[in-house]
């Protein structure tokens, strides 16, 4: 019996030695074998949300088939910045990855993407504002291929002036409100917890700041806005608007009603950005597109500028190709239409810009409403800025005081920023 | 008779063909049951083998000695274990054990292992990483320099030989050998009108398949020059750039080439500091002791509301297990009543919520809740402002939780019910015990047997019940002063936004804080199963 085992363990011992030096073997081969064998079929892996993988999947397959490369595109459905993150460091992310600019500082602190190196032709064939916002620390990361920021969405049958200020916008909204043509004077989302996204242009128009800039143009982090006196004064303007005010911002506006209550005509205004036209189309609905108009006497309302971006993964198994494609492909206007049809945001390059804009109306109407925005600050710290700041947003507008809350937001963002 | 008849005609037949035949029969069911069993085995034990030799490739490839010497130790364990007839009660045990270890045992080590470190973002790699993120992201275009078109050659083979980039020059056309030596002019090349170069004499021009193939020589590839290094963007063109920063291994720091300013490698933080203080954005991970559990006791943002906040995660827990059980529980002996007609109909329909989804109802539940446009408001007439008091908030989420709940109190009361003989209410009866007493001295106490477990599982489940909370309230309402510590909010939601919310993600202080909670609903857990033995022993 002993001697049975022993030779049970013996076979398993060699068996094991066997897969192992088979293992190894394997990979020795694989090793040496996936130059010669893949060169014939180099693969390039791009990430990209549901809708511009679908638009982007032509466009790889084209690509792939003159370079002789196979492209996959895959959909990551949530959380892609996350997801991203996690899979890069694990060595198993994409090489190619598409996504919002303000991602990049986070990005890059934990060296998740590579620059970009762009010519100066190319450089100059794509919006300023956008090159603006994908320059990070003197780096340009990523290319950008469409732009959004918020506009003032109005109901032209109830409202056939663009209003010039907020005031004059709550003159008239209160006055539709009475006539009870509609039951809101604006939807503009605020949520429970507030969106600072969303109420930014108004925030900037009363003077308030989020980070002060340095010499070179930069975010400078240790400058932090909120808690200033600023704004505090901003504050108490946007509270004046809210629920205790002139009940122009309300909380139950939230990210899931705003458009549908706008679209259901229970307000002649808007606050929001290209994504919520198709609702607004598909509810027949005659509307304008302006800029958000600032408070009398105010700054200008600047909203952000989001841009979405095709970033190269620095931990993905080809990154030249990956250069290539954002670098000489995503250049190309064909591929900025594309996605432009997927889902209609204005393109970024010049060129696919101007190719679209014959079609469609909306889009030089809402990069009038973005000629002040300002980038969405990508440095590491704006991750900070989003929750205290929404829900100081919302206690002001539930009538609390803006001086105690806005300070106590302030500390506790700089709290958090090391 | 038949016997009888048969009996010669049996005999008649050879002797040693039906002893041939009994043997046959009598093996050929049984070796046909071991050989599909054997079969079975050694499928099963193949998958094993291979999936571990799978699962070898990437620890060799990363080098996790120690995890290939695990793999390696347990395979062989199992194949030791399943192909000696011995140890029969180890057959049993093994794979759930196995499955013990990689989904319980495995993350909980992960997890405290996780709390003692600075794992997050800004510190997510090795300080290897860090260092190499921190000279890519430093290397600059040259300012004013040329835009080469590139193709990418080679000596030899395509796929090991030598790499060299062909770069012509946009202004003279004129094509240049890179290696790592620097430009020579080259021979003679084919060149397209876009200044690429297909073919060059004594050289091999590697399309993109090739190319791609040897991507990272290629990216890591560049030929010096005066004034930096010639460097690939993509596969057809080159830059003349110049890495701003490098890493010194002596003095273990960063040193900017324009700027002269030096950044020394700090480990006890895992980041490269300056003199004046200021640190890059790439850092490392490090082991950081026992920062993050004192940080989470002595913070005051954080300690401060933990008790208030721990208060209220006992009432939410108390009362959405609380209240119900008693709903279902009396839903449960309404319908136990043979009297009830169509009892299976409201069966039916009392379950339904518990059918529903509960991550898309709880969402449903949130717009009702809504002030102006939510059902409740509307349909009740009222103008509760339900989210935005303390105590509305609050009994709206128990609300919400007990019409996701009170349907699984139902079954496991209507079941437990059933369980209890009619004959020993009956006896009450007849001892002249009321309903309401012969449910409270008999039905309860018998009820509470089968049922304490299933409490206090529900207990902990809503104890950390993060959906219940991050879907309809996200912890709402705040006070003013301090926008991190709502009036909902249970401690996995408060863990949930410190961890996660200020400044990007840490998973090392989110560890150590689901430590701390671990370790309050373990407390929990275990005086109520202790007492629930005693709540047997009384009443079994």
């Amino acid at each position: 019996m002993r001697i049975r085992t022993a030779g049970v363990i013996a076979v398993c011992a060699v068996a094991l030695v066997g897969t192992a030096a088979c293992g190894s073997n394997d990979s020795k081969d694989k090793a040496s074998d996936t130059p010669s064998a893949a060169a014939a079929s180099g693969e390039l892996v791009i990430w990209a949300d549901d809708k511009r993988s679908e638009a982007l999947k032509p466009f790889a397959e084209k690509f792939g088939a003159e370079n002789g490369v196979t492209v996959k595109v895959q959909a990551i459905s949530k959380d892609q910045q996350t997801t991203f993150l996690t899979a890069s460091q694990q060595g198993s992310g994409p090489d190619v990855m598409v996504g919002a600019h303000d991602w990049i500082g986070n990005l890059v602190q934990n060296g998740a993407i590579d620059p970009v190196q762009l010519s100066d032709e190319q450089k100059n064939g794509i919006a300023a504002n956008a090159i603006k916002a994908i320059t990070f620390n003197g780096q340009t990361y990523g290319v950008p291929y469409a732009t959004e920021n918020l506009g003032l969405i109005r109901n032209t049958e109830l409202a056939p002036e663009a209003p010039a200020t907020v005031e004059a916008l709550v003159a008239s909204g209160k006055k539709l409100k009475a006539e009870k043509k509609v039951s809101e004077i604006l939807c503009l989302q605020v949520g429970q917890n507030g969106d600072a996204y969303h109420s930014y242009p108004f925030y900037s128009s009363a003077g308030g700041y989020l980070f002060g800039t340095n010499a070179a143009g930069d975010y400078d982090a240790k400058d932090l806005g909120v808690g200033k006196p600023e704004s505090v004064e901003a504050f108490k303007k946007l509270g004046a608007l809210g629920e205790k005010g002139d009940g122009a911002l309300k909380r139950s506006i939230t990210p899931e009603n705003s458009i549908a209550t706008f679209t259901g005509k229970k307000c002649a205004y808007l606050v929001s950005g290209p994504w919520a036209v198709t609702d607004v189309k598909k509810a027949n609905l005659k509307y304008d597109i302006s800029p958000v108009p600032g408070f009398e006497g105010g700054k200008e309302a600047t909203p952000f500028l989001g841009v979405q971006t095709f970033y190269v993964a620095a931990k993905g198994k080809n990154k030249a190709l990956a250069q290539e494609f954002v670098t000489n492909y995503v250049t190309t206007p064909e591929l900025a239409v594309a996605l432009y049809n997927a889902e209609p945001r204005p393109p970024a390059l010049t060129a696919a810009f101007d190719q679209v804009k014959g079609a469609d109306a909306d889009l030089q109407k809402w990069a009038d409403a973005g000629k002040n925005a300002v980038p969405l600050p990508a440095i590491p710290e704006m991750a900070a800025i989003w929750d205290p700041f929404g829900k100081a947003e919302a206690a002001v507008i539930g009538g609390a005081d803006a001086e105690k809350t806005v300070t106590a937001a302030g500390k506790t963002i700089s709290g958090s920023i090391k | 008779m038949t016997t009888k008849l048969g009996g010669p005609a049996r005999r008649a037949l050879p002797a040693t063909e039906p002893s041939r035949h009994q043997k046959d029969e009598s093996r050929q069911p049984k070796s046909g049951t071991s050989l599909t069993a054997q079969f079975v085995k050694i499928l099963l034990l193949g998958l094993v083998t291979a999936f571990a030799v799978w699962a070898a490739f990437p620890l060799i490839a990363e080098e996790h000695w120690f995890g290939l010497a695990l793999l390696v130790a347990t395979t062989a364990a199992i194949l030791y274990i399943y192909l000696t007839p011995r140890h029969i009660p180890a057959k049993y045990l093994v794979p759930g054990t196995l499955f013990l270890v990689v989904f319980q045992l495995f993350p909980v080590l992960y997890t405290a292992s996780t709390a003692f470190t600075n794992f997050g973002d800004g510190h997510r790699g090795s300080k290897q990483d860090a260092i190499v993120a921190i000279q890519t992201s430093s290397v600059t275009r040259v300012p004013g320099s040329a835009e080469y078109a590139l193709s990418i050659a080679t000596q030899g083979d395509p796929a090991t030989g030598p790499i060299v980039f062909l770069i012509t020059d946009p202004a003279t056309k004129a094509v240049s050998i890179g290696d790592a030596e620097g430009l020579t002019p080259a021979g003679a090349v084919t060149v397209t009108s876009s200044g690429k170069v297909t073919a060059a004499e004594g050289y091999t021009v590697l399309n993109a398949g090739q190319a791609s193939a040897r991507s990272k020589e290629i990216t890591e590839f560049t030929v010096p020059t005066q004034g930096g290094a010639i460097r690939s963007a993509g596969l057809s063109r080159a830059y003349e750039g110049k890495a701003g920063r490098a890493y010194d291994a002596v003095t273990d720091s960063i040193r900017d080439m324009t700027s002269g300013k030096s950044w020394v490698a700090d480990e006890s933080v895992g980041a490269f500091v300056a003199a004046d203080g200021e640190r890059l954005a790439q850092g490392w991970k490090v082991n950081v002791g026992f920062d993050n559990f004192t940080r989470a006791l002595t913070d005051d943002t954080i300690s401060g509301p933990f008790l208030r906040t721990l208060i209220w995660n006992f009432a939410f827990a108390l009362g959405s297990t609380g209240f119900t059980f008693v709903l279902g529980l009396f839903i449960a002996l309404a319908l136990h009543s043979s009297r009830v007609r169509g009892r299976n109909l409201y069966r039916i329909l009392l379950v339904l919520p518990y059918a529903m989804p509960s991550f898309a109802m709880l969402l449903v539940w949130r717009d009702m809740f809504n002030t102006d446009f939510g059902l409740i408001n509307n349909l009740f007439g009222t103008d509760v402002d339900w989210f935005g008091g303390a105590a509305s908030a609050r009994l709206a989420v128990i609300l919400v939780q007990l019409w996701l709940g009170y349907p699984y109190m139902f079954l496991v009361s209507t079941g437990a019910l059933q369980a209890i003989p009619g004959e020993l209410l009956d006896a009450t009866k007849v001892d002249g015990a009321g309903v309401w007493q012969s449910f409270t001295n008999v039905t309860l106490p018998l009820l509470m047997i089968p049922l304490t477990p299933l409490l206090i599982s529900s207990f902990a489940f809503n104890f950390n019940n993060f959906n219940a909370i991050w879907l309809t309230t996200e912890g709402a309402p705040f006070p003013a002063d301090n926008t991190t510590n709502g009036a909902t909010d249970l401690l996995i939601t408060y863990t949930y936004r410190l961890a996660f919310g200020g400044s990007g993600a840490q998973y090392g202080f989110a560890a150590a804080i689901s430590i701390f909670i671990f370790l309050i609903v373990a407390t929990i857990s275990t005086i109520s199963f202790r007492r629930t033995r005693q709540l047997e022993e009384v009443y079994s």
